[in-house]
Formats: structure tokens, sequence, C-alpha cells
């Protein structure tokens, strides 16, 4: 039998997995060497975040840009873009609306898609984007407790307990 | 303790049963899930961890929904403890070896597992025995149904379930299938069929976690993309793909017995004359031999050993296993020799001495 890639005589019979189906395939030594070199492996979910963005980023902001974006701090959790880049983990459900330009050409490339067709939640709202607000009570909270600004704790504590009451399941 | 009861069972995705489990160890799908009122896990403080396991314990033990399950406190446990629900998989080594607030639910089966404050807020998982997707979704979409009820999940209208991770953003879906592919591995092949799974979007790990080499030939074949696709869609995608793998690793099987390959024999045996022999011997070796020998079960090659009682092997010889069933040892030579002595209790035949290979 010849190999299939060129005339030679083809020694090694493979069976590949392309698509669902198993493929027959016969190469000589010099092809099957070639077609058996392993790809670049793909690496671990951070890395790949990281990589796309960099690349991304790289594209298409000048520095100065690029130096502005990683300064962009979400008003709901207050994390950086420069964190997210570095980390590859978001900070709370609102950085998908507020960083909703850069992360569309990162889930575009991870996943080949920018909408979600699958599950929706039974109860409840749809749209959890009111949540976000306890987040930020809670963080404002925290920062005039450690700022001494006890009044305004106060004030913010009882804003919680109202939120919290009207989001409850 | 639960824990000492535990590690004298199997649990469920090693019992050695359902269909193709020859190749195929478990199936397990897991659902990535947050809550909306709270920042996801990197940016959660000490109190915000704490209220989120305190509030998902609370609402959901208070359902009803949950009465088979046993909530532990991840945080409270020593390594042992931890070491061993990693080795049963049912918590991942990052809630492990996490720290501050952490816990996992736990049903009385070992099927299903809902961990606490992992990457994200909620990381509910099912495992099956053998190639059982359909089920292992129904099963983990009603408890999700049941959470959904108790809690609001982050979610927005284009993007769906919102993860930590935009890797996991959509449906928040894994599924994934364990498989144990020796032949492959003899044959050479095992690279190629990797490489073409990843050419259509499937992610292939060894056992035990990411990164880590393949430990005994088992590999976990499991989705890539969560978003733009169905759950539906996606358990048939992956579930699509794995009888391909299985038939390929059959042929590989055939093969290797037409050919009438001594080297094969010659592995089969030795690896189950040095467990039943071995004076002291690591959990790594014991895996790569038990791989063998299970192989050697399956192609008819030893006569006188059964598929549960090797995977119960495979579990019972992990460090924190025999740690709990021995007691003591705490390092890592006495567990060696302990060890070897268990095996040597456990796979001692009648007709000692004889080659188990010959006798087929
Ligand atoms: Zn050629
Ligand atoms: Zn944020």
């Amino acid at each position: 039998m010849k190999c299939q890639k060129c005339d030679k005589l083809a020694t090694f019979h493979i069976t590949d997995l392309s698509g669902d189906q198993l493929l027959a395939l016969h190469l000589c030594a010099e092809c099957v060497k070639e077609y058996l070199q392993p790809e670049e492996t793909p690496p671990a979910s951070t890395k790949v975040v990281s990589n796309v963005i960099s690349k991304q980023l790289k594209l298409e902001q000048t520095t100065e840009e690029l130096a502005e974006l990683d300064h962009k701090e979400c008003p709901v959790c207050g994390i950086s873009f420069y964190e997210f880049r570095q980390g590859g983990r978001l900070g709370c459900p609102n950085d998908y609306v507020f960083f909703a330009n850069e992360l569309e050409p990162l889930l575009n490339n991870v996943h080949g898609s920018v909408e979600h067709v699958g599950k929706k939640p039974m109860r409840g709202p749809h749209d959890t984007q009111p949540q976000t607000e306890l987040i930020k009570l809670r963080r404002e909270m925290k920062e005039a407790v450690d700022l001494e600004d006890y009044e305004l704790a106060s004030e913010l504590r009882d804003r919680i307990k109202s939120v919290e009451g009207e989001s409850q399941p | 303790m639960i824990f000492d009861e535990m590690a004298c069972r199997c649990g469920e995705w090693l019992r050695g049963s359902g269909p193709e489990s020859d190749i195929v160890m478990s199936s397990r799908i897991r659902l990535a899930r947050n809550l909306a009122e709270y920042p996801f896990i990197r940016r959660c403080n000490d109190f915000d961890r704490a209220n989120i396991e305190v509030s998902v314990r609370e609402r959901l033990e208070q359902s009803g929904d949950f009465d088979d399950f046993t909530f532990i406190s991840v945080a409270e446990l020593d390594n042992l403890d931890r070491q061993l629900l990693v080795e049963r998989q049912l918590i991942s080594r990052e809630l492990s070896d996490a720290e501050g607030a952490r816990a996992v639910a736990i049903d009385e089966a070992e099927r299903i597992s809902l961990m606490i404050n992992e990457e994200d807020h909620l990381r509910l998982q099912v495992m099956k025995s053998g190639l059982d997707l359909d089920e292992a979704w129904q099963q983990i979409n009603a408890v999700d149904d049941n959470v959904e009820q108790q809690l609001n999940y982050a979610f927005h209208p284009d993007l769906g379930y919102l993860t930590a991770c935009p890797t996991n953003v959509g449906t928040g879906m894994r599924v994934s299938v364990m498989l144990h592919l020796p032949a492959l591995v003899i044959a050479g092949q095992i690279d190629k069929v990797f490489n073409s799974l990843q050419k259509i979007n499937l992610t292939v790990r060894g056992l035990y976690g990411e990164g880590s080499q393949a430990m005994g030939d088992f590999y976990q074949i499991s989705n890539q993309v969560t978003l733009g696709k169905s759950e539906e869609s996606l358990v048939e995608h992956v579930g699509s793909i794995v009888p391909s793998v299985i038939s390929y690793e059959r042929k590989a099987r055939d093969v290797l017995i037409k050919d009438g390959n001594h080297d094969l024999f010659d592995q089969v045996s030795r690896a189950y004359g040095l467990l039943q022999n071995a004076q002291q011997i690591s959990s790594e070796e014991t895996m790569h031999l038990l791989s063998k020998v299970r192989m050697g079960i399956n192609l008819g090659l030893i006569g006188d050993l059964e598929i549960p009682e090797v995977n119960k092997l495979f579990i019972q010889t992990q460090p924190a296993h025999l740690q709990k069933l021995r007691g003591g040892l705490p390092d890592s030579a006495n567990r060696n020799r302990a060890r070897a002595s268990y095996l040597h209790r456990h796979l001692k035949r009648p007709k000692f001495g004889e080659d188990p290979a010959e006798s087929n």
C-alpha cells in the first residue's frame, strides 16, 4: 500500500478520530512523524484567559490606552482590569457588564459564542444585575467601619437589611 | 465518624458497573453557580465566605430537599479527612487546599456532592459508574432546580450563569468521562487520540486533577466550551465521541491479544505477581500495576479476580484511605509496607505461586 501523503510505501496504519468518526490512515515512516508531532497542548484555564487577553490588547490598544484600561475598576467589587488580567478570575457578577467590551472577544475566542442558549432559572429574575447593589453596599459598609465612620456604617447596614429582605427567595 | 465508614466502602464511581464499565470508569457532570448578592470568591473577605457557607447550608437544610445530604465544614477537617475526600473525588484539591470558610454536602450514596466556596460559590457535581451521561444530567439538573428554589443565582440574560472564570460562563457545565485506556498506551496511540480530541474542543486530563500525569492509564475527557450550546448538546457532544474512543481501545486490545503480544502477557503477569508479593510499594506503583491487572481481567488473562475488587484496591491503597483503614502510618515508608501487606492479604490466592496468566 502507498502512503497517502507521498508515493512511498506505507508502513504505518493508524486509526484517527477526526470529527465524530474513525478514520483509517496509511502513511510512510516519514509522513507519520510529521503527523504524530504532538501539537501544543492547551494551557490551564487561567493561562488561556490571560494569553487571549494580552494578545487581544496588544492588537487593539496603544500603551497609554492599555495603562488606562488596567486602572479601570469595577464600581461594585473594586477589582481592576489589571487584577483580572493577571489572575484570570473576575471579582463579581457586575464585571460581565462593566468589562463587557473587553470580555466579548475573549468569550468569542474561548467559546465561539457570546450568547447563552441553555437552561434559565425557573424562579426569580432572569437578570440579577440589581442584586449586585448588595455587594456594593457591603463593601461600602466595611470601608465605613474601617474609617470608623459608624454613623455611615449603620445607615448602610439598614439599607443592606432592607435590600436583603427584598431579594430573599 | 463518617470518614472511617467511608474508607471501607467504594463509593459510586468505583462500583465497577454500568454501561461499558470495563473501559469507562465513571461519568461526571458539574455545574458552576454563584450567588447574585456576593462578590466572586477571590473578592470575598472572611466574612463573606462565612456568610455564604452558613446561608447556603441553612437554606438547603430548611428546604427539606437535601435531607439525605451530610454537610461537612471542610475548614474544620484535619489534613487526613480532607485528603480522603479528595481521593474519593467528593471534593476538589482546590477546595481541600483553600483557606477560609468552605464546605461540602454529600448525599448518602456519594453520587452527588455540592461544594461551597470553591472557585465558584457553588459547584454541584454528580458521578455515575460507567457511561451514563443522560442519567447524570437528569440528576444534577434536578438538584440544580432544588438549589435554585432557595438561592438567587447570578444570571445574565445574554450570558447565562455567571462564573468567576469566563471559561465557565453560560451553562457553567463540565461533562467528563473517565476512561481506562491501557491498550492505547501500550500501542503508543494515546497522544494521537488526544490530539484528535483537542481538535474538536474536548480536553483530556489524567486522573486526579489538572496537568497531572495520567495515573494508571486513567484519562478524563471533557468539554471545553460552556457558552452558546445547550446543556443537552454538551452532553451529546461528549457522549457521542466516547464510543469512538472505546472502540479504539477495544481494537487496540484485540490487536494485542491476536498478535499474541508476549510483552502484554508478561506485563499483566508481572504486575499481578508484584502486587501479590511486594514487601513495600508506593501508591503510584500500585496504581500503575493495578491498571495492568485490571486490563488483564478484562482480557480474560486473569480469572480469579473481579473488577469491583480491583476498583476497591485502587481507592483503598491511596494514602489517606490506607491511613484510615490501618490507623496511624504518618510516614510514607511505613505506609508503603502497610500497603504491600494489605495487597498481599487481598490478592493472595489458593493457587499461589502459579502463573495466573498460564491458568487461563
Ligand atoms: Zn509519505
Ligand atoms: Zn466587580
